[in-house]
């Protein structure tokens, strides 16, 4: 994670220690090797594809069709959502989780990381038996005339689930090497619960908090296997972009789908990027960790 | 403002961290709890903070129940063990934090964080960050910080533990007139005896989450309540013996001891004070042979360490420098070392039901 390495890990080159050369060269080229035909390769086919008829074809590809501009709106609006809500539960369930000693801790720092491990479309799956029609609160609800699946709320429910763990994730190990000595500085100065938040203990997180929010983001923006499942795919309302790229492919529109996976794909590498960025410019401060104060 | 702590009880899990506390820290006072770690002082140090709660028991700032009262409310001041500075903040922030946080207007504050940087000698490094610090500049910017708000009380926990040996015989003689030229009530957690001897006018040594022994640095030297706080004061010299009839024989040790006269023998133990035992070069009447181990200057004195083999025992003698010029010890020779004194502890006997 970012809190980890110096700042001195990059650019030395090769260092000569007891490996014979043939044996790093093997290791290096088939690093090499494999990141290029696993990784590079396709993601700038990806561009290739877009940009085969020009920037204008591109252009248009993404704006000319509706469905297609109401999909990136709907991305635009779900992600968001879903990452300010796992915002607030990160930061309470990072604060609960290292600063609370109770029963149970274990079993919810466990059950924190059931996203990740749990196939999206089971979780899909899940939001579906709980709030569709026939599910477990899909008569109250339709009663209430609430709509969740497929619906922007069901979108919005299946993109947290999904990216629920990021920045508790993230602030966790941060807060805990933190320690909590300087909140109850703050309290004993006579901080009210939210003068601490503010004046404490975000501003000591925030690149914490941030780098999660970014791979948060990128990961709710990518969301495919879940949202498929509780989108029920109609066209110009619950196709959010990766829907998008799979329904034009499926019908054939390759220069349509390619367009919109550049999209996806270059909002990825600008996550990467920033996410980079900051990882190198808070390496290089004057330690935002280290226990001594 | 005094402290009274009754029958005060906290239980981490399966661990007892203080069982039923009595203490009484007058007003105005400079108090040390003392004791190995894991003896409590720490947890009844936050239980009077308010920073951690007592399962049982009451905690009283002169008659006021202060028990459920928040540590926000308390008029606390509290010192860190590793300073907790805020480490985003500058010191001058640092310091106006408790006076920002009750929303004093910043003309206030300024002067009040002017007034507190010269008062702990830092005047001109408001702007620093604590990372740019020493450690010694650290403690007092949390000290400061800690005073700004014109605290009650002062609670201190392991105030000088992280710092150089210098640094710490400076701060604490500081502190120390810092404490005479304010008065407040000042309580901080050691396991230094050393430290706790020379600053307070009160120790309290703690033992398994208990009170061992309340007094003057004086009257805890002196007369120590338990064979713990013998122990603990110091690299006491051990001897294992027994007492029959109002007379202890312990090694080299014979005297009488009225605390026992009956003429079953019974076990007890005879502790003497490095200070309080004397090397000579010939032997005399229960004197112990013993071979010089290691000599080590110490200021005014010289601090031997001895291996009396008859008894197998390692010795700590403290010779003041005039007799140590005079005997000139070396390591490897034979001497013979004799108590001046000693104290007696006899434990209970273990009955056999």
């Amino acid at each position: 994670m970012h809190v980890s390495g110096g700042g001195t890990s990059s650019g030395r080159g090769l260092r000569v220690n007891g490996d014979p050369l043939w044996l790093r060269l093997l290791l290096i080229g088939s690093a090499i090797t494999i990141t290029g035909v696993l990784i590079v390769i396709p993601v700038v086919y990806v561009f290739v594809q877009a940009f085969s008829d020009g920037a204008g074809a591109w252009w248009s590809q993404l704006t000319e069709d509706a469905d297609t501009r109401h999909a990136e709106l709907l991305t635009l609006s779900v992600a968001p959502a879903a990452v300010l809500a796992n915002t607030i539960f990160g930061v309470a369930a990072a604060w609960t989780l290292t600063r609370f000693r109770f029963r149970g801790r274990l079993l919810l720092l466990t059950l924190l990381d059931l996203p990740f491990a749990v196939s999206p479309v089971v979780a899909g799956l899940c939001i579906l038996l709980i709030y569709g029609s026939r599910g477990w609160l899909g008569p109250w609800l339709k009663q209430a005339g609430v709509q969740v699946v497929f619906a922007w709320p069901g979108l919005f429910l299946a993109t947290t689930f999904v990216t629920l763990p990021f920045v508790a994730r993230e602030l966790i190990p941060l807060m805990e090497s933190l320690g909590a000595d300087e909140e109850l500085a703050a309290v004993s100065l006579g901080a009210g619960p939210w003068q601490l938040f503010w004046r404490v203990t975000l501003p000591n997180i925030r690149w914490g908090l941030l780098f999660g929010v970014i791979q948060c983001h990128a990961r709710a923006m990518g969301e495919f296997g879940a949202v498929k499942v509780v989108s029920g795919g109609i066209s110009g309302q619950t196709d959010t972009m990766p829907l998008r790229v799979e329904k034009l492919f499926q019908e054939y529109n390759n220069p349509g789908s390619y367009a919109v996976a550049s999209v996806l794909t270059i909002m990825a590498l600008a996550t990467l990027t920033a996410a980079w960025a900051l990882e190198h410019w808070t390496n290089r401060r004057p330690t935002p960790s280290g226990k001594e104060l | 403002m005094s402290i009274t702590i009754a029958g005060v009880s906290r239980r981490f899990g399966d661990f007892q961290a203080l069982s039923g506390v009595n203490l009484q820290v007058p007003a105005g006072s400079l108090t040390a709890l003392l004791g190995p770690s894991g003896s409590g002082k720490t947890t009844l140090l936050r239980i009077i903070a308010g920073l951690e709660s007592a399962d049982s028991g009451q905690v009283l700032f002169d008659d006021r129940d202060v028990t459920q009262l928040a540590a926000r409310e308390r008029g606390v001041g509290f010192v860190f063990q590793h300073y907790a500075l805020f480490r985003h903040m500058t010191v001058a922030e640092n310091i106006a934090f408790g006076l920002r946080v009750r929303k004093r207007p910043a003309a206030d504050v300024n002067q009040r964080v002017q007034e507190l940087l010269r008062l702990v000698r830092l005047e001109g490094l408001g702007q620093r960050l604590p990372t740019e610090l020493s450690g010694g500049q650290r403690q007092r910017v949390a000290l400061a910080r800690a005073l700004a708000v014109r605290p009650q009380m002062l609670l201190l926990d392991e105030p000088f533990g992280a710092l150089d040996a210098r640094v710490r015989q400076e701060l604490r003689g500081w502190l120390r007139r810092l404490h005479q030229e304010m008065h407040v009530t000042t309580v901080f957690v050691t396991h230094d005896q050393e430290e706790a001897f020379e600053m307070a006018d009160q120790v309290v040594v703690m033992n398994q989450g208990r009170i061992e022994q309340t007094g003057s640095p004086q009257q805890v030297f002196d007369h120590p309540a338990t064979s713990f706080v013998m122990d603990f004061l110091g690299n006491v010299n051990v001897f294992h013996g027994r007492v029959t009839a109002g007379r202890l024989e312990a090694g080299p040790i014979r005297m009488d001891y009225s605390g026992y006269t009956h003429d079953e023998p019974r076990n007890a133990t005879a502790y003497v004070r490095p200070h309080e035992l004397e090397i000579d070069r010939h032997a005399e009447a229960a004197a112990l042979p013993a071979t010089i181990l290691q000599v080590t200057p110490a200021g005014s004195l010289q601090r031997v360490r001895l291996l009396a083999e008859g008894y197998g025992v390692e010795l700590n003698v403290d010779v003041a420098r005039e007799r140590a010029d005079q005997l000139q010890l070396r390591p490897g020779e034979q001497v013979f070392v004799r108590p001046k004194t000693a104290r007696v502890f006899m434990p209970e006997p273990e009955y056999v039901i």
